[in-house]
């Protein structure tokens, strides 16, 4: 590995947690893609475990309820034949009082190698990685970042698509509140497509303009042309009148139905993250659509989510 | 009769003219096209088919004739504040006897605000209002509706759906929004649907209580009055509010010097920011209560009449967009109670033109000013295609002697409730026909519906 300069970055993830997508090159993604799409390939086949994690532990630390991406992580873990801790946030001490960076160092003498964190809020994992001594993965902190989903739907998009650069990506949703949009707006400029946000200007951030993304408050305009429409998850709290004023209204300017999604591409792909509201920003038949691919996602979640655990892996000391 | 007057294309016209109704010896006022000139227009169905000072004697062949006299021919009025009882309340008022007043007032387009029982906050509410102007009313009736549900001040309604079905702005009615994010996200959406935010700016905490303007005589009346502080507060958050927004926003009735120096400021920055006057408050003040009349119980309250004189000040000066009437009929029993515990509002389509022409007569301002605010003013606010006195323009009308003295008798309102401020009132100027779509819909001393 230290022979040719140029090589290692091409074979190594120089990083010792994955926190955020920004910053991240497209050397560097397309190391974890690469090494999910052989891992997305070897999962579909019987017997697919591999011993990289072995003898390895990863604590999977979900301050915020959620179960698939929980249980993406630790199958991937698993898969990878680490052993798998998973943190009941609801038995844990954290309920008894005790703040994020005491949790943290409790969790560090247990000696640990990789931590996997949820957190509610902005900047809550990157707080974390700076008092462990393991590799930390974000899984979602706020609004601000979930890297692997980020890293999931590219996957998905480059093995429908064939590549990512070039294309027109429209994202749609509650943009303001969300850490998939901003994870996926830093990988898919990374990777040289052009993105669009799509929302009403109460679900948009100040400057949102800035984020690298065209912004429209018109789905119609937005979806023109698009060659992937993924459609953001619009929480129920902020459906009655604070951001937006109702279900039904919502769904009729910013719902992804039939009609709306012929102005894409005939050959648009369906997104979404997960868990869908139907009839509230998909229409049920567009999200079982032959286009959708958003159980594709679910499936490259865990590719994704092994190769980034393994590339993290080959930089822990032994 | 004059269309013996020689003319190339007499033939042509006299064809052209078949079935068109002939105004003529008219003065013709126009602020659209800045118009004030003799002569005469032609009504052909129902639009304007040709104007202009050689129809001032000269009736086309073949056009049944009406002679002016002198008269002002105007474009209808258009009054963008009016509540009614419908539905809910319907003993104050309905569509329909508001449009007949209106009518009877020279106004032609009436906006119906959404203070009614059930609350205009969603399409089913407007489509009801719509069908039932349709079939009761006389005049064009649209629909101001809720901003937020319930008219509470907490959620936002469906401005895109409300619009899509034919809500013209959105208001919060009597109420002001006092929670500043809920403002802020009204603006802030309803600016993706190009809607038009109309506020009455009036701090619920600071107004609580209040029934009349604070100062000497509310002092001397022993009343709780309301600072006109609530009132440029709350105007001074708007404005911020569309600054970082950018929403376009109307403030409803301003009553002070110091909230038309705030509008004056936010236009001055090209903020997309608009505003209106009652009628009551350019003809009226705080004096004019007098011992406890609570026909002029208003909101926001009659001021001093420093702050009347600036309103007109305002109109002049174009700072002040529009002239409403605020028309608010209640019944005697909410009106006949103590100053305090009686409602607030007063009746004004009838007597909207005529208080209006006060200002003409005293010249204190100029007619087409006045005619300004109350036609083409309101109909590019609401993006109406009216109030414009023009060839081709639908002929909504009306023909208004400016010089007849009248004095006002409520019972002889058309209106469903009588609290008028102007009752046995002196007024020089009547109203002598009303056309709406060029059909007769309310004239003077005579049939209506002719």
């Amino acid at each position: 590995m230290t022979s040719a300069a140029a090589k290692v970055e091409a074979l190594h993830f120089p990083h010792r947690h994955l926190l955020t997508c920004e910053g991240l090159s497209a050397t560097e993604i397309n190391f974890l893609l690469d090494l999910a799409d052989k891992a997305a390939d070897a999962n579909r086949q019987p017997g697919n475990r591999r011993d990289v994690l072995r003898g390895r532990t990863l604590i999977n630390l979900f301050f915020e309820a959620s179960t698939r991406t929980q249980a993406s992580f630790e199958l991937a873990a698993k898969r990878l034949c680490a052993d798998v801790l998973n943190m009941n946030v609801s038995t844990s001490s954290v309920q008894k009082g005790e703040t994020l960076l005491d949790t943290a160092m409790t969790l560090n003498a247990m000696r640990p190698d990789i931590i996997v964190v949820r957190h509610h809020s902005a900047g809550a994992v990157e707080l974390l990685s700076q008092k462990v001594d393991c590799s930390v993965v974000n899984a979602g902190d706020g609004a601000h970042q979930h890297p692997t989903q980020a890293l999931l739907d590219a996957l998905t998009i480059r093995r429908a698509k064939g590549r990512l650069s070039g294309l027109l990506v429209a994202i749609c949703g509650d943009i303001l509140h969300s850490r998939v949009a901003r994870s996926n707006i830093n990988v898919l400029n990374a990777l040289g497509a052009r993105v669009r946000i799509i929302a009403p200007s109460t679900l948009l951030p100040a400057a949102s303009e800035r984020l690298g993304a065209e912004v429209f408050t018109d789905m119609w305009k937005g979806v023109e042309d698009a060659d992937v429409i993924m459609m953001l998850r619009l929480q129920r709290e902020r459906m009655l009148g604070s951001y937006v004023p109702s279900t039904r209204e919502y769904f009729h300017f910013f719902g992804l139905d039939h009609e709306k999604l012929t102005r894409a591409r005939p050959d648009a792909l369906i997104m979404h993250p997960g868990p869908m509201n139907r009839g509230v920003e998909i229409a049920s038949t567009v999200a079982d659509h032959s286009r959708s691919v958003i159980h594709d996602q679910v499936e490259m979640g865990v590719a994704v989510r092994m190769a980034v655990l393994e590339a993290l892996a080959r930089n822990l000391p032994n | 009769m004059n269309a013996k007057n020689k003319s190339p294309r007499k033939t042509a016209n006299g064809a052209a003219h078949a079935g068109a109704k002939v105004y003529f010896n008219a003065r013709l006022v126009d602020p659209s096209s800045n118009r004030d000139e003799p002569g005469g227009i032609v009504i052909k169905d129902g639009v304007i088919a040709d104007i202009g000072p050689h129809l001032r004697r000269n009736a086309p062949e073949g056009a049944e004739v009406v002679d002016c006299k002198g008269h002002v021919l105007a474009p209808g009025l258009i009054d963008a504040q009016v509540y009614t009882g419908e539905p809910g309340n319907e003993h104050r008022e309905t569509l329909k006897t508001a449009s007949q007043a209106a009518a009877a007032g020279g106004v032609t387009t009436i906006v119906v605000m959404p203070d009614t029982n059930p609350v205009i906050d969603q399409v089913a509410l407007v489509d009801f209002i719509q069908r039932r102007a349709r079939d009761n009313a006389v005049v064009h009736v649209h629909t101001m509706a809720a901003a937020t549900k319930g008219l509470k001040g907490e959620e936002i309604t469906e401005i895109g759906l409300l619009k899509r079905a034919g809500a013209i702005a959105f208001s919060n009615g009597k109420s002001s929004i006092a929670n500043t994010r809920v403002m802020r996200n009204a603006l802030l959406y309803g600016r993706d649907f190009d809607a038009l935010i109309a506020h009455h700016t009036e701090d619920p905490y600071l107004s609580q209580n209040a029934s009349m303007n604070a100062g000497e005589v509310a002092t001397r009346l022993a009343l709780p009055g309301v600072s006109k502080a609530a009132e440029t507060i709350l105007l001074e958050r708007d404005v911020r509010l569309v600054e970082m927004t950018k929403g376009r926003y109307h403030a409803a009735t301003i009553s002070c010097a110091e909230s038309l120096e705030v509008v004056r400021a936010a236009k001055v920055h090209s903020l997309p920011v608009t505003c209106g006057v009652s009628i009551n408050h350019l003809t009226l003040n705080e004096n004019d209560i007098g011992p406890y009349r609570t026909f002029f119980k208003l909101r926001p309250p009659l001021r001093r009449d420093e702050d009347r004189v600036a309103m007109i000040r305002g109109l002049g000066s174009g700072e002040i967009d529009i002239i409403v009437s605020s028309h608010d009929p209640q019944d005697a029993d909410d009106k006949r109670r103590p100053f305090a515990e009686a409602t607030d509002g007063a009746v004004g389509l009838e007597t909207l033109l005529p208080a209006a022409l006060r200002l003409h007569h005293s010249g204190e301002l100029p007619l087409l000013t006045i005619f300004r605010a109350l036609t083409v003013n309101p109909a590019k606010l609401l993006g109406l295609d009216a109030g414009r006195l023009i060839k081709g323009a639908v002929a909504d009308v009306i023909l208004v002697d400016l010089g007849q003295p009248w004095v006002v008798n409520k019972d002889e309102l058309r209106s469903r409730s009588k609290n008028t401020p102007f009752d046995e009132s002196k007024m020089q100027g009547r109203v002598l026909r009303t056309l709406v779509a060029g059909n007769t819909v309310y004239q003077y001393g005579g049939a209506e519906r002719a």
